[in-house]
């Protein structure tokens, strides 16, 4: 069958009621014999990049990691910043999917769904860096605490162990929260299937879900339960990852603030990601009617007031190092802002303070190119604090004659670019097969659904 | 489309399931913890040797010393393995003729070593020092077993990285005076433990357990 040049979810939905309308937008995206030509031009440039990236990780593997750019006194590099980069933009799944049910905040429902499959598929890109940074990726299980024969333990007292747990804990509760979320829609789609193949295989995955009262009791426990599970999760896993940061000795990372700050900076740059694929989505797949004009300004409103938090953590750092009065803590935040890595900084600073800033005009907030761009361009700042917290204090610690500077290696930037690559794959995919939005929670709050009122 | 995607029995999949998952883990806990243990892969390793020597006539009826033979231990990180002119010390005299004993002739003759299968085999990645042990007062027996009681030589202990590290950590439990370390029956005076810790502050073993130690 051809791709169509028309947009095939550009006609309204079709349905006599709103539920049904609801169900046909988004249901139609999985169920069309061939998706928009965006999508294709979409998947195949990401099927490039994902080529790239197993590439560089096969050569990677095959020569060691001195393929990367990583040298003393940079031992950490762009493996650790790519890590921290992918790690902290999941964290907008989990705080839209928890925090803001918790606090009721229902506008939550038509992005949630895909802002948790982006905080899976960020974690999944997450992983690969320090599973492939430690050197020898075929022996990751020393990681964890397995009983053998050696005696050997891994290092309890490391942050760097902290972290197995506390992402390992992530990953499997934010994989339990999309999945659960999904069983209800998966029955819709199985319900609506033409073929056996659909059926089949959504009827697996549905589990049996038939819509009973008693069904929907339990899920909603179930929903309330994993929610309080994932809330800590929100604080946690960032606050831990900040301590492979903070526990360390060196001046710019040795700092109480770190925690908060990298809290603030996760949800910021995974709202910011939010944003990045939510305007073209809802642009390619018709979902204008369900992730509106208000959903984007109000992720927009999160995007300023975490960016403020982080712009005043910035800030923070550099008052304490003065006022802390050791040479080396100001000589580090001085050289941080106009030492060898100054160009890094600039470009933190206003990409992360700066552009933000604009979101105070309602006209660019409501604008979902603007907010696409801005969102872009946070995503880059985010990536820049990062790199900028790794690289200038490891360059230049305490003795200057064992001072340097990171260069990242041709085989650095096909691993970052290539990473993306994976994230879109699984992305395009889940857009294409995986029910979008969770139309059963949209529904439970749209004007027909609150006929009885809010309760 | 049929309102059911799945027969009856399928609802019988939910029970199966979690049977299978609470029982799979288990099982593969089990069988990975007992099956790959070199208590079980290692110990009681018997080669064929090309000589059916018998340490229990040995070193047990007739008494020799371990030293006798491996005469290097106290000296060496090498416990040697005797030369053919070692057993013909006694061989020239008695059993001349055994036909059992033709290679041990034969290597004499020619001067060939005789082709003996190592048991106690560390990996190459592990160093291991004979002389360190035995003159602190680790007796052969509690790393080599009775073999004054073995007819054919085999692996008594796992010999692996965690049995290493119990005595290195805590060696007052094999710890003996150094003239008793080849007596296969010794046993400390009074309280074990009490004469372990007492001999180990008196001659200072602090036995390390730094990777370098072993992994040099």
């Amino acid at each position: 069958m051809a791709i169509s040049d028309v947009n095939p979810f550009e006609a309204p939905p079709a349905g006599d009621n709103m539920f049904a309308r609801i169900t046909d937008n988004v249901t139609r995206i999985a169920e069309t014999a061939t998706p928009p030509r965006a999508w294709y031009i979409a998947f195949g440039f990401a099927q490039l990049l994902l080529l790239m990236f197993l590439g560089s990780l096969g050569y990677v593997i095959w020569n060691g990691i001195g393929a990367w750019g990583n040298m003393m006194p940079v031992a950490w590099g762009f493996p650790i910043v790519n890590f921290v980069f992918w790690i902290g933009i999941g964290h907008a799944g989990t705080l839209i999917s928890a925090v803001l049910f918790l606090f009721r905040q229902n506008w939550r429902t038509a992005i949630n769904r895909f802002a948790e499959a982006m905080t899976i598929f960020a974690v999944v890109c997450a992983g690969i860096f320090p599973g492939m940074h430690i050197g020898r990726p075929w022996l990751p299980y020393y990681m964890f605490p397995i009983p053998n024969q050696m005696d050997m333990w891994p290092q309890f007292r490391s942050p760097l162990e902290w972290d197995v747990f506390a992402v390992s804990t992530y990953a499997t509760v934010s994989i339990l929260f999309w999945y659960m979320g999904m069983i209800p829609d998966f029955a819709t789609f199985r319900d609506r299937a033409t073929t056996t193949v659909r059926r089949v295989a959504y009827g697996i995955v549905a589990m049996g879900w038939r819509g009973s009262s008693r069904q929907w009791h339990v899920y909603e426990r179930a929903y309330l339960i994993l929610a309080a599970l994932a809330t800590p999760l929100v604080l946690s896993v960032h606050s831990v990852v900040s301590f492979d940061f903070a526990t360390a000795q060196l001046p710019g990372w040795h700092t109480t603030i770190f925690p908060p700050y990298f809290v603030a900076g996760a949800i910021f740059g995974g709202f910011a990601m939010v944003v990045t694929l939510a305007v073209p989505a809802r642009q390619f797949f018709g979902l204008k009617r369900i992730i509106t004009i208000r959903h984007l300004e109000l992720m927009n409103k999160v995007i300023m007031a975490t960016g403020l938090i982080v712009g005043y953590a910035y800030g923070m750092e550099f008052f304490v190092a003065w006022y802390s009065g050791n040479k080396y803590e100001v000589f580090t935040f001085v050289n941080r802002a106009f030492g060898p890595y100054g160009w890094a900084y600039w470009t933190m600073i206003s990409c992360n303070v700066l552009f933000p800033q604009l979101h105070w005009f309602p006209q660019v907030r409501r604008n979902p190119w603007a907010t696409l761009i801005i969102g872009l361009i946070v995503n880059v700042g985010m990536w820049f604090e990062r790199f900028v917290i790794i690289c200038t204090s490891l360059s230049r610690d305490f003795l200057p004659s064992s001072w340097g500077y990171f260069v990242p290696t041709p085989v650095d930037l096909m691993t970052l670019g290539g990473s993306f690559g994976l994230f879109f794959t699984l992305f395009l995919l889940f857009c294409r097969y995986l029910p979008m939005v969770a139309m059963s929670e949209v529904k439970a709050f749209s004007p027909a659904g609150l006929a009885h009122g809010d309760h | 489309m049929n309102l059911f995607v799945f027969p009856r029995w399928a609802n019988k999949t939910r029970q199966i399931a979690g049977v299978v998952l609470g029982v799979a883990p288990l099982y593969l806990i089990g069988l990975i913890w007992y099956g790959a243990s070199p208590k079980t892969t290692d110990v009681g390793y018997m080669p064929e040797q090309p000589v059916p020597y018998s340490h229990a006539l040995h070193a047990g009826q007739l008494g020799i010393d371990c030293r006798y033979c491996h005469n290097t231990v106290e000296d060496s990180s090498h416990a040697a393995v005797p030369p053919a002119q070692t057993c013909m010390n006694c061989h020239s005299k008695v059993w001349t003729t055994s036909p059992k004993l033709a290679p041990i002739r034969e290597s004499y003759a020619t001067g060939k070593a005789v082709e003996w299968i190592k048991v106690h085999d560390l990996p190459d990645y592990a160093y291991f020092n004979h002389s360190a042990h035995v003159t602190r007062g680790v007796g052969c027996v509690t790393c080599h077993g009775r073999v004054d009681q073995m007819e054919q030589v085999y692996q008594h202990e796992p010999l692996s990285m965690g049995w290493c590290l119990d005595c290195h950590r805590e060696p007052e439990k094999n710890l003996r005076p150094p003239e008793e370390v080849t007596n296969m029956t010794w046993a400390p005076p009074g309280d074990p433990v009490a004469f372990g810790k007492a001999f180990r502050a008196k001659n200072h073993i602090n036995p390390p357990t730094d990777c370098s130690t072993c992994h040099r």
